[in-house]
């Protein structure tokens, strides 16, 4: 796999701290929803540094894909990215990486997402390559995010929620609730699971992302809700959700 | 900072372990030398803030696998599993 | 033919002290980690000298600390290209430790909390080289620096200052550790850039 030069062509800023980056890739030959890249940066003197970044965007053919930038206060890459970056810059970009955290547009189960914080970035990829191709398998995504306001794509959320009944939306807050909210700031706990996601009996396939401790806790929920541990995939982003 | 979640997981060695193996490594599942736990790789606890990679088994702590680039040559050190299973009808790394 | 990223210079600061080659400056300290951070009780510590068959010296935690401790500020050059100087720490002497130790065994192998491990030639842990570290800028030595208490060796690059360290075994031959045994350097001088092995 070898570095390949990406275009910046657009830049978008989804919440105060994240910002989407559109890139062209040279040569690029499609990905699945759920893969990543690895971002390499060089300074002048040879110095560099390389980050892992989930593909926000569904599998396409006009060689253009989105990654979704968290920017972390104490942050090498991520500052740059979401801050210095303009359009018509050049990045250094690899992949797309991973065989595992992906989803098919031929796979017919049921589908539980399940997004941390950040964590929402592959699963978008997913949500968005099931409405692109047609895809009638059900959909469930939880998305606990400390706050409203860093909710990540939350009209393009809103209007997948509204279409039809394949994708089933449940958001929880582990800070500020909205207002009037059911349910208290809080980590998901069991009682989220049970009624936020979809049975085990369903054996549905799920995707876990976000920060480690969330991946962890949210992993140990499913099982003993009675998911088969096999059928959980997992995505770790770090402790501080930055992968490295 | 919580050091005691200082990892990320398999997934996250795929662009490197891309330069060595032909085939994804992230879905191959991986039995542990030391506990005998079969997992997939992409679920290894992955320590990248070292002098290289590695990886551990989930379930006991012991290291799968280390990896460290240096200058030209890839030092990779696999004594930690036992045997890895690939399922080569899976998308191939050449295809990126 | 790799990109340079227009305006990326990461987390560095400009380097007018003198550095080994290959290395910048940093301020903050940043904490690396082959595994996870082992948290160790202080009714539990010990650390022990060995020569491979018997224990030579044991102490626990009460009578590591009624050692005679002294200061040090010294700067740590890392393999992965950091340095950060003038750090301060306090720590017991390894002069102090192998006081009175007999087998003279020309090499060490230092063993830590977790499986870590690293080797030295004993020439270079005594005569005021080398400090087992419980405390860093006045503040007993956090976990995820190494606490309660680390090797350290500054005149060597920093993986040879096993954090969490838990005993030595000295040795008639060297040894390759947990990194040396990867491809790094055996040694690892950072005045040489002794980063890597040879063979």
């Amino acid at each position: 796999m070898t570095w390949r030069t990406a275009t910046v062509v657009g830049l978008h800023d989804e919440t105060p701290t994240a910002r989407t980056l559109a890139l062209v890739v040279r040569d690029w030959r499609g990905h699945v929803a759920g893969q990543h890249v690895d971002v390499r940066l060089m300074a002048a003197d040879g110095y560099s540094a390389v980050r892992s970044y989930s593909i926000a965007s569904a599998p396409n053919s006009d060689g253009r894909i989105e990654i979704t930038v968290e920017r972390l206060p104490t942050g090498e890459v991520s500052p740059y990215l979401t801050q210095d970056v303009v359009v018509g810059d050049e990045l250094e970009l690899r992949g797309p990486i991973g065989g595992w955290f992906v989803w098919h547009s031929d796979q017919t189960e049921s589908i539980q997402l399940v997004a941390g914080g950040s964590g929402i970035v592959p699963l978008m990829a997913i949500l968005r390559s099931h409405s692109s191709a047609g895809s009638g398998a059900p959909f469930r995504l939880l998305y606990s995010a400390r706050e409203p306001r860093v909710v990540f794509y939350c009209d393009e959320l809103r209007a997948l929620s509204n279409q039809g009944d394949s994708v089933v939306i449940t958001y929880a807050y582990t800070r500020v609730t909205p207002k009037d909210w059911p349910r208290p700031a809080g980590r998901i706990d069991a009682s989220l699971i049970a009624t936020g996601t979809w049975p085990s009996t369903l054996r549905p396939t799920s995707y876990v992302c976000g920060p480690t401790s969330f991946v962890e806790h949210a992993t140990d929920l499913l099982i003993a809700a009675g998911h088969d541990r096999e059928r959980i995939k997992t995505e770790r982003f770090g402790a501080t959700g930055e992968r490295k | 900072m919580n050091a005691s979640v200082n990892y990320v997981d398999g997934n996250a060695a795929g662009g490197e372990l891309s330069r060595i193996f032909a085939v994804d490594i992230t879905s191959a599942e991986g039995q542990c030398a030391n506990c005998g736990a079969k997992r997939r790789f992409a679920e290894a606890h992955l320590y990248l803030q070292c002098p290289g990679l590695v990886a551990r088994c989930p379930v006991c702590g012991h290291v799968l696998l280390r990896l460290a680039n240096i200058q030209e040559r890839v030092f990779l050190d696999l004594c930690g599993m036992t045997r890895l299973t690939f399922d080569t009808t899976k998308q191939s790394n050449a295809t990126s | 033919m790799a990109i340079i990223s227009r305006g990326f210079s990461g987390r560095r600061s400009v380097a007018d002290a003198k550095l080994p080659p290959g290395q910048y400056l940093t301020i903050d300290f940043p904490v690396l980690s082959a595994g996870p951070t082992p948290h160790i009780s202080l009714d539990r510590w010990e650390f022990t000298i060995d020569d491979g068959s018997n224990v030579l010296k044991r102490w626990d935690w009460k009578s590591f600390r009624e050692l005679p401790s002294e200061t040090i500020t010294t700067d740590l050059h890392c393999v992965t290209r950091w340095s950060k100087l003038g750090t301060s720490w306090e720590g017991v002497s390894l002069d102090v430790l192998l006081a009175d130790v007999k087998p003279d065994l020309p090499y060490a192998m230092f063993r830590s909390y977790g499986d870590y491990t690293t080797n030295l030639p004993v020439k270079d842990i005594i005569n005021k080289q080398a400090w087992i570290a419980f405390k860093y800028d006045g503040a007993d030595l956090e976990p995820e620096h190494g606490g309660p208490a680390r090797l350290l060796v500054p005149h060597l690059y920093l993986w040879k200052s096993a954090k969490w360290v838990n005993g030595m075994t000295l040795m008639p031959h060297d040894k390759p550790g947990f990194w040396e045994n990867l491809g790094y350097h055996i040694y690892g001088d950072p005045w040489r850039e002794q980063r890597y092995s040879e063979e």
